[in-house]
């Protein structure tokens, strides 16, 4: 197999340093609503991607149906716009099919949490070398307004009039509980710390699973506001710096180890330094996951970041690797050999 | 001692036990000793859903019918000269599947007083005359399998497993089948583990010795090897041809192999078949679901592979929505349908063809798709090599149908030269100037083929309606009828594409029809064969593609006064027919999870000629 197999996808910095943000740009002009999140992903995403040094044509970007489907004929990269949930299933075909693209999958948390939950553990399970962008605003948007398997407890939707009694999912904890090896969350908004957990995920082989919080701002307009908003945003942002202490409010307050070994949110100046939680995401999943559990939802004060990155063999090269070590115990295939194998007999 | 030997044409052996006997592989090395002594002939497995039902009960009788001849035969027979039935249960459950007179070879110590109760026998059938009118051998092949195998050093509920082989080896004497096929067989086998290969060995011997030396059976028979025409033959199942037949589509198109399935009977074979062949850059992926099998064949599709996704009726219901997306797209991509005994979940491992409309129609939108059927096991290799043509040709999903009878049935092949095989090209696009247009089109209106990784041709397919030329997104009202019009006219011109069906009419001037289509080949050859041979005028005609229809399928079916269309459904193909060309096509429906008897449609025809 080629380098480029043993990096699983295309490698970063192959292509001339000269992309640019309109390399990746399509002719195709974006509609989404204006003031929605989408479009400031969808301008960090297409300025970032010269960064990675792969060309457009070696991309691939897939996606499935809501607000976050239409992403893929924004790019001007390959792109399959699938029907609804299964875009991780049609990504891991094209990433096994051929190692050496880079596949980029953009969903919704109705996508790929409700409809299309079933191919998103299984991607995470198997490890397959693409990249998903899970974009959660919390609601249904592309059908008007209904309560999605992330909306909190009590939210009125048109579907929910008298509030939805439908416990939300942790996007985080599930990919964490199916043993993705890539996690990490970030925010619309944040462009710099958007771009910076792209940049891991590109990175990273395997299956990176990105949570991005994504304000809707005509059904759902401000769930996202404690983190994002400039105001308090800064105050409630927990980043998770690789080796550092967690310590979040401007060195206020910390996640520390709590009684039974719990984490907890608390104030720096009642914490012993030492019972300061120091970010580690290569290690035990357990951390990250009550890492995931520090929040409620993001009314609460929310982990941004990369929360788990480990090493696992990658579903794709896995594959391939079959295929060489079949061919060369059994040797190439022969087909006059394969339908005469067995019994035959003849007749002159 | 010399016994007399009977020369006979035709003869029908059915095994019959409990799931747990090895009826299935007793069969299938009956088969294989009876394809090298170069009979023709025809198998039919017949066993339950159920893995182990509760032994000794009708719900767990497995079967194993075949039937071989010195002339060319079609069909596993309607009804069985032979019956071996290794417990009551088995003799209750298939005694109406054996002709008046017929042979019954009952394992006798398995006829218990407990096991005839269970069974749901009242009395003894053997004192009780139920069999009477049958030719009865009741044999104790259990003890005499104990017996045999004293001195190896296994146990007794080991020693009594290997009764289907004291079984195997009586048939085997019964009809003269070579016994080194079967002892070689035994030794690849089983030769690693001493004991139990010795244990198989000396019940097949004692089989065999015990019809050659006991007085019980007074003669044995002969079939002689029917006439085939030159060339190397080797039995096979319909089940692997369809495999092997998308290895050579792979193979002659340049194109890797991807298969993507989800276990379901009787499809899952396809899936075992395939996944041994990683040698031939087959990649295999048993998918989380069906609906991920029939998505990831359609990534792959995308990034230029022969794209394959197999399953049967339930899970062509689920993966209905990708197939749609993969018409929209227009990649190629095969969906095989193995079809089996519905609605819901139904007869999993019972045959019919009950999914002609389904995949006709079983999308939503105007979603139209070629389709291509198997009429024979060995025909599943050619099937299968048509089905990959069209998709790659055309840019398009074909569904190519199978059903439980030829998945599991197998016959002699002659065996094709490979180098012969047709070249399938993939014609990839190449960048020819700076706009490239994804959805432009050919002479036969197929889009190009432009696979991620080409530079100069990044472009974006969906599900949503695509605008002509460009592909991009278009709700424009004259745009969609262009494209609805388009798709439906690229798969029409399928038609003149493809081999004008045949039509056999021997004298010329037949008053009556008998269209086909998949496995009911056989079944209709016999019938009409019978028919013939009795005087009557009778034509057959048998469609392999079955959307399009050949371009001169109006003329032939507006040729005769009478049709017939003998179906495993309720009129499916008659229904299309009579929508198609307005000719007063006739149905001879049978869905009881068989084959239509060959006896049946016979009296068929003779009644519609009559009428």
């Amino acid at each position: 197999m080629s380098d480029v197999m043993q990096n699983g996808g295309a490698a970063p910095g192959d292509a001339p340093a000269t992309l640019t943000k309109k390399d990746f740009t399509s002719d195709q002009e974006p509609r989404w609503c204006p003031g929605c999140g989408d479009y400031a992903i969808l301008s960090a995403v297409q300025g970032f991607m010269p960064e990675l040094g792969i060309e457009p044509h070696k991309t691939v970007f897939v996606s499935g149906i809501g607000c976050s489907g239409r992403f893929t004929y924004y790019m001007d990269t390959y792109g399959m716009h699938g029907i609804h949930g299964r875009a991780p299933a049609l990504a891991t075909g094209i990433a096994v099919a051929n190692p050496d693209l880079s596949v980029w999958v953009v969903t919704g948390d109705g996508d790929g949490l409700s409809i299309g939950g079933n191919h998103l553990i299984h991607a995470l399970r198997r490890n397959v070398n693409i990249k998903i962008l899970l974009f959660n605003n919390q609601i249904y948007g592309l059908t008007k307004g209904q309560y999605s398997p992330t909306s909190e407890e009590g939210k009125v939707t048109k579907s929910t009039p008298f509030g939805s009694v439908d416990h939300p999912f942790n996007p985080i904890a599930l990919a964490l509980g199916v043993e993705a090896t890539f996690v990490a969350r970030t925010i619309d908004n944040d462009r710099q710390h958007l771009t910076e957990v792209l940049r891991r995920a590109a990175q990273h082989q395997g299956t990176a699973f990105v949570e991005i919080y994504q304000n809707c701002n005509v059904f759902n307009d401000g769930a996202f506001d404690l983190l994002r908003e400039k105001a308090q945003g800064k105050q409630n942002q927990i980043r998770l710096e690789e080796g550092e202490p967690i310590v979040f409010d401007e060195g206020n307050r910390c996640v520390r180890v709590g009684e039974n070994g719990r984490y907890e949110i608390a104030a720096t100046a009642d914490t012993d330094p030492a019972s300061i939680v120091v970010h580690d995401p290569h290690g035990r999943p357990s951390l990250a996951f009550a890492l995931a559990h520090l929040s409620k939802g993001p009314d609460e004060p929310s982990c941004i970041g990369v929360f788990h990155e480990v090493e696992r063999p990658v579903y794709g090269q896995a594959i391939q690797h079959q295929l060489q070590a079949a061919t060369e115990r059994l040797g190439k295939g022969d087909l006059d050999t394969l339908l005469r194998s067995g019994d035959t007999w003849t007749v002159d | 001692m010399s016994k007399a030997v009977r020369e006979r044409n035709r003869i029908v052996v059915r095994f019959a036990g409990d799931s747990g006997d090895g009826m299935q592989l007793t069969g299938d090395r009956f088969t294989s000793a009876t394809a090298v002594l170069g009979n023709d002939l025809a198998t039919l497995p017949d066993f339950p859903a159920e893995i182990r039902a509760p032994a000794g009960t009708v719900h767990g009788v497995s079967a194993f019918q075949i039937q071989f001849a010195s002339d060319d035969i079609t069909t596993p027979g309607d009804h069985a000269d032979v019956l071996v039935a290794m417990n009551p249960a088995a003799l209750k459950a298939d005694l109406d599947k054996v002709g008046k007179g017929g042979v019954l070879v009952l394992n006798e110590d398995s006829f218990t007083q407990r096991n005839v109760e269970k069974a749901g026998y009242e009395t003894d059938p053997i004192e009780d005359g139920t069999l009477d009118g049958y030719q009865v051998f009741k044999v104790p092949m259990t003890s005499i399998t104990v017996r045999a195998t004293e001195g190896i050093g296994i146990g007794k509920k080991e020693a009594e497993r290997a009764k289907n082989m004291f079984a195997l080896g009586l048939v085997s004497w019964m009809f003269g089948r070579p016994t080194e096929t079967t002892l070689s067989w035994l030794e690849k086998k089983f030769g690693s583990k001493q004991e139990i290969f010795d244990a198989n060995v000396a019940a097949f011997k004692a089989g065999y010795h015990f019809g050659e030396t006991t007085e019980l059976f007074a003669e044995s028979y002969r079939v002689e090897a029917a006439p085939q025409r030159p060339g190397t033959y080797r039995n096979v199942a319909g089940a692997t041809a369809l495999a092997w037949g998308l290895v050579a589509a792979a193979e002659r198109s340049g194109l890797p192999l991807f298969y993507a399935s989800y276990p379901i009977t009787p499809a899952s074979e396809l899936l075992h078949e395939l996944s041994r062949h990683k040698n031939f850059g087959v990649i295999t992926i048993q998918a989380e679901d069906e609906i991920a099998a029939a998505n990831m064949a359609l990534g792959a599709a995308f990034t230029g592979q022969l794209a394959v996704t197999g399953t049967s009726g339930p899970g062509v219901d689920l993966k209905a929505e990708t197939i749609g997306l993969a018409v929209i797209m227009e990649l190629p991509m095969i969906l095989v349908d193995v079809m089996r005994a519905g609605p819901s979940t139904g007869m999993p491992t019972k045959t019919e063809q009950a999914d002609l409309l389904l995949a006709m129609y079983g999308r939503h939108g105007e979603s139209p798709l070629p389709i291509v059927a198997a009429a024979t096991p060995s025909d599943c290799f050619s099937a299968a090599l048509e089905a990959a043509r069209i998709a790659v040709r055309y840019r398009t999903p074909v569904i190519l149908l199978s059903d439980t009878f030829i998945a599991n049935s197998s016959e002699p092949w002659a065996l094709p030269d490979v180098d012969e095989l047709p070249t399938i090209d993939p014609a990839f696009a190449s960048p020819n100037g700076p706009d490239f247009l994804p959805y432009s089109r050919d002479d036969r209106l197929a889009r190009p083929w432009a696979v991620p990784g080409t530079p100069g041709l990044v472009h974006r397919i969906g599900g949503l309606e695509r605008q002509d030329g460009t592909g991009n997104i278009s709700y424009d009202p004259a745009n969609h009828e262009l494209m609805t019009r388009l798709r439906q006219a690229k798969v029409e011109g399928v038609a003149d594409d493809v081999p004008a069906l045949e039509v056999d009419d021997p004298s010329g001037d037949a008053e009556l029809l008998v269209l086909g289509w998949g496995s009911s080949l056989g079944t209709i050859t016999a019938a009409v064969g019978a028919a013939r041979a009795d005087g009557k005028k009778v034509a057959t005609a048998h469609l392999r593609h079955l959307n399009p229809f050949p371009a001169n399928t109006a003329e032939v079916v507006r040729a005769y006064p009478k049709i017939l269309i003998p179906e495993m459904n309720l009129g499916q193909l008659a229904a299309l027919i009579r929508a198609k060309y307005l000719v007063d096509a006739q149905t001879y429906s049978k869905v009881q999870g068989l084959p239509i008897f060959a006896e049946e449609l016979e009296n068929e025809i003779t009644r519609m000629l009559d009428e």
